[in-house]
């Protein structure tokens, strides 16, 4: 799914850069200093999930998860992606960095935007309404990963015709996938709203606490 | 659960100063993404190599991580070649091999290489609170700064988390087959994880705010730049003009 390093051309990487500096300042502005904390943490455990191998037939595949994260996070979605590829590329030199704005996009924007067409349809009471959450949960999961592997596989047919063909297999390789990422995210949202709604209907955030300053200063 | 092998140690290179290694890193990778001679990929190669040597990692964990890295390129290697069309070069029965394809890809190997042993060499080896520092000296908004370094800060912790959920379903029987309720328990496995790290931030960020945490975050990193890093960026600089020029030949 990550384009590695030096595969794409420079125009590719440079509008890649582009578009996720946009994402990232449009999710870091709506992003409530509150809520710094709760999204890095939101971040770090879908960097965990992430890596979470499940066996299909005899391969496996590892998690994505975009589609839930869009759920939870919303337009944040764009930095904690972001920052999750910062680590994933310092913890284990996966994935790259020149690379770094093509693949945040690409992960990032499906999420975004199926959490913003599909979210709506889980209205305020998810589990009132099982088959429409199912469905609305389902599209968004697969969704949002063959998004992906289409923005991945547009990036590397870009960069050069000859990629044409690997680029479809690309986005062949993933469907299946994409059907197990659609059935995860069905589970993982019904759960969500049975045993914490607010994670996915962030409540209105406290008034701001003000430090008093401390004496002497 | 992740290790970081690289900051751990010293030599030249770690002493250098942070903001000098990730601009050199940066400036080095752009250059090599608009290239596309052999001679500059190969040289870049040979000097990337070096800098690994002198910054004394253990080449066994360097080639590890190489291994790592090279999936996506052993993909390329499968489909491009086969399918990059131009002239063929060599016939296995119904497949032609392009030479152009086989070029492509062994640039890319070569290139794609050269850059990650950069990125061992000089950002690896420094930890991540200091480049978070050296990304907010270079102006990277606070609120991304705080993100990156609060989810280094607990990815680890609720790596363990997850761990521990994992072994508490194997003791409970659970062993993963291609079938709906392995999905559904990896599925609860996975909103447990985020469960728990909400309920974490939540505390995290009261202890925060009883310490008296405004926002504001005070980096510990100092840095200095001393007449070495003068003499690392001019060699960079001048290693980069005679790449430039070896390219421009080419």
């Amino acid at each position: 799914m990550h384009i590695s390093e030096m595969v794409l051309s420079f125009p590719v990487i440079g509008a890649g850069f582009a578009a996720t500096i946009a994402g990232t300042l449009i999710g870091l502005l709506r992003l409530d200093p509150d809520k710094i904390m709760t999204t890095a943490l939101l971040g770090a455990a879908f960097f965990v999930a992430s890596l979470i191998h499940v066996p299909i037939g005899g391969a496996q595949a590892h998690l994505l998860l975009s589609g839930l994260l869009g759920f939870v996070l919303g337009w944040a979605a764009f930095p904690a992606i972001l920052v999750g590829l910062v680590l994933q590329a310092i913890l284990f030199q996966y994935g790259a960095l020149t690379t770094l704005g093509v693949n945040t996009f690409n992960m990032a924007f499906p999420a975004v935007v199926c959490a913003l067409t599909f979210k709506p349809l889980l209205g305020k009471t998810p589990l009132a309404h099982p088959v429409r959450t199912g469905i609305a949960s389902f599209l968004a999961g697969s969704l949002a990963m063959i998004g992906s592997s289409l923005l991945t596989a547009l990036s590397l047919a870009f960069t050069d015709e000859g990629f044409l063909i690997s680029a479809k297999v690309l986005v062949l390789g993933h469907l299946p996938i994409s059907a197990i990422e659609g059935v995860i995210t069905i589970a993982a949202v019904t759960f969500l709203a049975k045993v914490k709604p607010e994670a996915l209907f962030p409540a209105k955030p406290r008034p701001a606490f003000q430090t008093p300053p401390l004496s002497g200063e | 659960m992740f290790e970081e092998h690289f900051c751990q140690h010293d030599s030249m290179v770690h002493r250098l100063d942070p903001r000098a290694r990730v601009m050199a890193a940066f400036c080095f990778a752009l250059f090599l993404a608009m290239t596309s001679s052999f001679a500059t990929a190969g040289v870049s190669l040979v000097l990337t190599v070096g800098l690994v040597l002198l910054a004394r990692l253990s080449l066994m964990s360097v080639s590890g991580r190489l291994v790592a890295v090279n999936g996506f390129i052993l993909f390329m290697w499968l489909f491009v070649p086969a399918t990059y069309g131009g002239e063929p070069w060599l016939s296995l029965g119904p497949i032609d091999i392009s030479r152009q394809g086989v070029l492509v890809c062994a640039l890319i190997t070569i290139k794609s290489n050269a850059v990650v042993l950069l990125f061992i060499a000089l950002v690896n080896t420094m930890s991540m609170p200091t480049l978070g520092s050296v990304l907010s000296w270079w102006g990277a908004p606070s609120k991304l700064v705080q993100l990156l370094l609060f989810t280094y800060r607990y990815v680890h912790v609720i790596g363990r988390e997850f761990r521990r959920l994992l072994t508490a379903a194997k003791i409970r029987g659970f062993s993963p087959r291609t079938n709906l309720r392995t999905y559904r328990t990896y599925a609860f496995l996975a909103a447990m994880v985020l469960v728990r790290s909400l309920d974490r931030a939540e505390r995290v960020e009261q202890a925060m705010r009883l310490r008296g945490f405004t926002g504001q975050f005070h980096g510990l990193a100092e840095f200095r730049f001393q007449a070495a890093d003068l003499a690392f960026c001019c060699l960079g600089g001048l290693s980069l003009l005679c790449l430039a020029w070896l390219e421009w030949m080419a």
